[in-house]
C-alpha cells in the first residue's frame, strides 16, 4: 500500500477484540458487536455458498433446453432454496449485521450497541431459522420458489413448506431486533459532537434500512405464517376453495418483499458513499441531499408493492397508482448516483480495490437502476414480468448492486477488522473478474427476457440456447470471482502486512482506533469536531491542505 | 419496423407489440443516455482528477444546490413521461372493446384448456382469425397460472376463484409461442402452446372443421338439469329461485338495495357463493357448489344462461336503429 508506506509503520496493538479471550465459550456466548459480527460473517457466507452452489446447478442444467442436469422436480427446488437462501440468510442480513454491526458503534464512537445481549439474541435466531431452512432443504427440499405463491405453496406442493416458512418466520424476529438496536444505537450512544448531520452516510443508510426492518419484517412474518396454517390446519386464508383470495397473498408478501429490495440496497449505497469519498479525498457531493435521498427511498419504498402485480388482476386504478409511485422512487436513486459521480469532481482520487469495487457497483446499479424503469411502466412490463428480463434486472440490484457495496465494504473494513492488509493487486483483479462475470452472466438474461423466455422454466424453447450457454460461461467466471477474495482474505489473516489504524486515509472515526480495535472499541471515548468527510480540516491525517481554493461550491449545501 | 428483423426486438404480431416496443425504445434511449453519461464523467474524473502526490487531497467542493434541483426535476419529468405513456397502453390493455370474439381458457396444472363460444375445444393450442378483437376469459382450476403470448407483447395471470381477461388483435398470420409465466409447480416449463394466427376464411374453415365437439350452452343445459337447477330457477320467475331468462347482461337488483351487473363474474360467483350477493325478494337458499362444479363446467352452466335471451325478438334492432339515426 502506496498510502501506508509513506507513514511510519504502527505495530500491531498487543490486545485487541479478537484475542481478549480465548475458546469457544467466548464466541458463542459474546456481547461485543465486533465479534457478533464476525459470527454473522461467517453464517452469511455459509448461505452464500449453499446459495452459490444451487445457482451453479442451475446455470449448468439450462446448458441445454432439454435441461441438463437434473429433473423438473430438482430444477424447481434448486431455484426456490437458491433464492430462499440468498434473500432470507445472505442478502438480507449481510451489510446490516455484518459492517453494520461491526461498524455503527465504531463510526459513532459508541462502545457497543444500545442492547448487546439482544444482538446476540438476534445471531441465535438467524441461526434457528437458517437451520430450519436447512432442515427444510435436505428433508423434501422446497419448490415453491422464494415467493411462496398460494395457493401452490398453501395446498399444491408436495415439499416441506412448513418448516422453511417457520424458519423465515424465527429470522424476521432476528431482523427486527438488529433494526430496533441499531435504531436506539443511533439516538442514544452518538459520541460528543456526533450531530445527525456528521453522521458518516453508511449510519443513515442502516438507520433507514432498520426503519424498514421494524416496519415490514412483521408483515412478511405474519403472512408466512398465515400460509403456514393453511397449509397445515386448512384455514382459508389465501385459497379460494376455503373462501381466501389468492392475491391478498401477493399483497402482504411484497408489502414486505419490496422494501426487503431496499434492506439489501440502502446498505450497499451506504458503503459506497464512504468509499468515493476516502478514495477520492473530498466531502460526499450533496451530504444532506444524500441523507435525505435514503430516507425517501425508505419511505417511499413502502408504497410501490403492488408494481410485482401489474397483471395479477388487481384494479386498473391501483396499478397506475402504484407505477406513478414506483416512478418516484426511482428519483432519488437517479441522485444518489449523480451525488457519488459529483463527489469525484476535482477530487485526489485513487484506485484501491474497495474504489474499484465502488465503480463496479456504479456500472451494474445504473444497469440495475435503469431496467427497473421498464417493469415499472406499466405498457412495458406486461410484457417483460415473469421473464428472464426481471432475473436480470434483480440479480443486477441485488447482486451487481447490494453484492459489489458488500464486497466494496468488505475490502475497506478488512483492515480494521483483521488489522492486516489483503494483496491489493490480487483483490483489484478478482474484482475486475468479477464484474466481467456477472456481466456475462446477467445480461443475456436481458435479452432472453424481451424475447419472451419465462423465469422458472426448467426446459426452454431452442431458440435461447446461445444467449443461455453465454449466461452459464458467465456463471463460471463469476465464480472464480467469489472464490478468490476468501483464499487471499484469509491468507491476509496470517501474512498480510499490518494495516495500522487508519490506511487509506479516511475520515471516519472507526479510523481513530486500532485495527484490530479493542473490546471497548476506543481506549478514550472520542470527541468529535469535525463534519463527515473532511480532510480539509484534518492535520492529524497527514495530508496536504487544499491545493487550489474552491470558491463555487463551498456553503451552497 | 426494422428493427424487429433483428435479435433485439422479437417479432410484432398484435395490435399491441407495436406500442411496447416504442415504449421500450424510449425507455432505453433515455437509459443509454444517462448510463454513458454517468460512465464518461466517471471515466474523465479518474483520468483528470487521479491522484499525483501521496498526500494530495480534492478540493472541499461540498454541493451544488442548483445542480441537486437540475438533477431531480429532469429524472422526474422523464419518468413521468414514462408513467404517462405506459399508462396509456395498460388501460388500452385493461379495457377490452366490446365486439371481441370470446374464447375461455382454463389452466389447471399442467395444460392449458380452451373453448371457443361455439363449441370447438383446444388444448395447449389457440386458433384465432387475423385482424379481428379476441377476448380470452380465463379460469384457473387451481394454483395461479399466467398466459403469455411475447410476440404479442402481452399477459395476464389466470387466477383461481375469478375471471380475468385478456384481449389482443393479432396483426399477422402465424404461429406464435405461449407460455405459462406465473410459476405453477412441477411441470410450470410444459405448459405452453402455440396461438395459430389465420386467414379469416380459412379460420372460419377450421371452426368448421374437426370433429364438433358439444356445445357449451347445451353441455350446461344437460348440468342445469343434473343439478337440479331448474327445479328453483324456473323460467316463470314463480320457483324458489329468481328466473335466469334473460338474466345476463342485465341489471339485477339485489335485496341490499343495490344493483349488479350480471356477467361472467357475477353468474360464476352466484354458483359458487351463492350467497355473496342476494338477488331482491329472494330466500338465501341455495347451496354452494363450491367444489362440486368445475371451472369448466362453471363456463358450459354461464354459456347456457347467457343463450337464456328474453323473449322480445322485436325490442332490440328496430329501437336501436332511429335512436342511433338522431344522433
Amino acid at each position: 500500500m502506496s498510502a501506508t508506506e509513506s507513514r511510519p509503520a504502527e505495530q500491531f496493538p498487543e490486545k485487541h477484540y479478537l484475542n481478549a479471550d480465548y475458546g469457544i465459550r467466548s464466541w458463542l456466548l459474546t456481547t461485543d458487536h465486533k465479534r457478533i459480527a464476525l459470527l454473522y460473517l461467517v453464517s452469511v457466507t455459509f448461505f452464500f455458498f449453499i446459495g452459490g452452489i444451487f445457482a451453479g446447478m442451475i446455470r449448468l442444467h439450462l446448458l441445454t433446453p432439454k435441461g441438463a442436469l437434473v429433473s423438473p422436480e430438482v430444477y424447481n427446488r434448486l431455484f426456490t432454496m437458491h433464492g430462499v437462501a440468498m434473500i432470507f440468510f445472505f442478502l438480507i442480513p449481510a451489510i446490516p449485521a455484518v459492517l453494520g454491526n461491526f461498524f455503527m458503534p465504531l463510526m459513532i464512537g459508541a462502545k457497543d450497541l444500545a442492547f448487546p445481549k439482544i444482538n446476540l439474541l438476534s445471531w441465535y435466531l438467524y441461526m434457528i431459522g437458517g437451520g430450519l431452512a436447512l432442515f427444510s432443504f435436505m428433508s423434501g427440499g422446497l419448490d415453491t420458489g422464494w415467493t411462496f405463491y398460494t395457493p401452490l405453496s398453501s395446498v399444491y406442493s408436495n415439499s416441506a413448506v412448513a418448516p422453511a416458512v417457520l424458519g423465515i418466520f424465527i429470522n424476521g424476529f432476528s431482523s427486527i431486533l438488529t433494526g430496533l438496536n441499531f435504531l436506539v444505537t443511533v439516538h442514544t450512544m452518538r459520541a460528543p459532537g456526533m450531530t445527525w448531520f456528521r453522521l458518516p452516510m453508511f449510519v443513515w443508510a442502516n438507520y433507514a434500512t432498520s426503519i424498514i426492518m421494524i416496519l415490514g419484517t412483521p408483515v412478511v412474518a405474519t403472512t408466512l405464517a398465515l400460509a403456514g396454517m393453511e397449509r397445515l390446519f386448512h384455514l382459508g386464508f389465501f385459497n379460494p376453495q376455503l373462501g381466501g383470495d389468492p392475491v391478498l397473498f401477493q399483497h402482504l408478501f411484497w408489502f414486505y418483499s419490496h422494501p426487503a429490495v431496499y434492506i439489501m440496497i440502502l446498505p450497499a449505497m451506504g458503503v459506497i458513499s464512504e468509499i468515493i469519498p476516502t478514495f477520492s479525498r473530498k466531502p460526499l457531493f450533496g451530504y444532506k441531499v444524500m441523507a435525505a435521498a435514503s430516507l425517501a427511498i425508505a419511505v417511499i419504498g413502502f408504497l410501490v408493492w403492488a408494481h410485482h402485480m401489474f397483471v395479477a388482476g388487481q384494479s386498473t386504478y391501483a396499478a397506475l397508482a402504484f407505477s406513478f409511485l414506483t416512478m418516484l422512487v426511482a428519483v432519488p436513486s437517479a441522485i444518489k448516483t449523480f451525488n457519488w459521480t459529483a463527489t469525484m469532481y476535482r477530487g485526489s482520487i485513487s484506485f484501491e480495490t474497495p474504489m474499484i469495487y465502488a465503480f463496479g457497483f456504479l456500472g451494474l446499479f445504473l444497469v440495475g437502476g435503469l431496467t427497473g424503469l421498464f417493469l415499472g411502466t406499466l405498457g412495458v412490463d406486461i410484457h417483460v414480468h415473469d421473464t428472464y428480463f426481471i432475473v436480470a434486472h434483480f440479480h443486477y440490484i441485488m447482486v451487481g448492486g447490494a453484492v459489489m457495496g458488500y464486497m466494496g465494504g468488505l475490502h475497506y473494513w478488512w483492515p480494521k477488522i483483521s488489522g492486516r492488509m489483503y494483496p491489493d493487486t490480487l483483490a483489484r483483479f478478482s474484482a475486475v473478474v468479477l464484474f466481467i462475470g456477472f456481466n456475462l452472466t446477467f445480461f443475456p438474461q436481458f435479452l432472453m427476457g424481451y424475447a419472451g423466455m419465462p423465469r422458472r422454466y426448467h426446459s426452454y424453447p431452442p431458440e435461447f440456447q446461445v444467449l443461455n450457454i453465454l449466461s452459464t460461461a458467465g456463471a463460471t467466471v463469476l465464480a472464480v470471482g467469489y472464490i478468490l477474495p476468501i483464499i487471499y482474505l484469509l491468507w491476509s489473516l496470517r501474512y498480510g502486512p499490518v494495516a495500522g489504524r487508519n490506511p487509506w486515509p479516511s475520515t471516519g472515526l472507526e479510523w481513530q482506533t486500532d485495527s484490530p480495535p479493542p473490546t471497548e472499541n476506543f481506549h478514550v471515548t472520542p470527541t468529535v469536531t469535525w463534519e463527515a468527510y473532511d480532510f480539509e480540516n484534518r492535520p492529524d491525517l497527514g495530508l496536504d491542505k487544499p491545493l487550489k481554493t474552491d470558491d463555487s461550491g463551498r456553503g451552497h449545501d | 419496423m426494422q428493427l424487429q428483423n433483428s435479435s433485439i426486438l422479437p417479432e410484432q404480431a398484435s395490435n399491441f407489440a407495436g406500442g411496447v416496443d416504442a415504449l421500450t425504445l424510449y425507455i432505453l434511449g433515455t437509459s443509454l443516455f444517462f448510463a454513458l453519461l454517468v460512465v464518461v464523467l466517471v471515466v474523465i474524473f479518474s483520468l483528470k482528477y487521479r491522484r499525483k502526490k501521496q498526500t494530495e487531497i480534492g478540493v472541499p467542493v461540498h454541493g451544488s444546490v442548483p445542480l441537486e434541483i437540475v438533477w431531480t426535476l429532469i429524472p422526474l419529468v422523464l419518468a413521468m413521461v414514462m408513467f404517462a405513456w405506459g399508462a396509456v397502453i395498460y388501460m388500452d390493455f385493461r379495457r377490452a372493446p366490446s365486439d371481441t370474439l370470446d374464447v375461455y381458457v382454463i389452466g389447471k396444472q399442467w395444460m392449458w384448456k380452451l373453448q371457443h363460444t361455439d363449441g370447438r375445444r383446444e388444448i395447449n393450442e389457440l386458433h384465432v382469425p387475423v385482424g379481428r378483437n379476441v377476448k380470452l376469459i380465463m379460469a384457473s382450476e387451481d394454483v395461479i397460472h399466467d398466459f403469455s403470448i411475447p410476440n404479442f407483447r402481452i399477459k395476464m395471470d389466470v387466477v383461481p376463484g375469478r375471471y380475468t381477461t385478456l384481449w389482443f388483435r393479432a396483426t399477422k398470420t402465424g404461429r406464435y409461442h405461449f407460455y405459462c409465466s406465473q410459476y405453477c409447480g412441477t411441470s410450470h416449463a410444459l405448459m405452453t402452446g402455440w396461438v395459430t394466427v389465420m386467414e379469416p376464411a380459412e379460420y372460419a374453415a377450421w371452426l368448421s372443421g374437426g370433429a364438433q365437439d358439444a356445445n357449451p350452452a347445451g353441455a350446461g343445459e344437460k348440468l342445469f338439469t343434473q343439478y337440479s337447477c331448474n327445479t328453483c330457477h324456473l323460467p316463470t320467475g314463480k320457483g324458489r329461485g329468481p328466473s335466469l331468462v334473460g338474466l345476463y347482461g342485465s341489471k339485477v337488483k339485489l335485496a341490499d338495495g343495490t344493483t349488479v351487473q350480471a356477467d361472467d363474474a357475477y353468474v360464476r360467483e352466484s354458483i359458487l357463493s351463492p350467497k355473496a350477493k342476494i338477488v331482491a325478494g329472494y330466500q338465501p337458499l341455495m347451496p354452494s357448489f363450491q367444489g362440486l362444479v368445475t371451472e369448466e363446467q362453471v363456463l358450459s352452466l354461464t354459456a347456457y344462461i347467457k343463450s337464456l335471451q328474453a323473449p322480445a325478438p322485436a325490442s332490440e334492432a328496430p329501437a336501436e336503429a332511429p335512436h342511433m339515426g338522431k344522433k
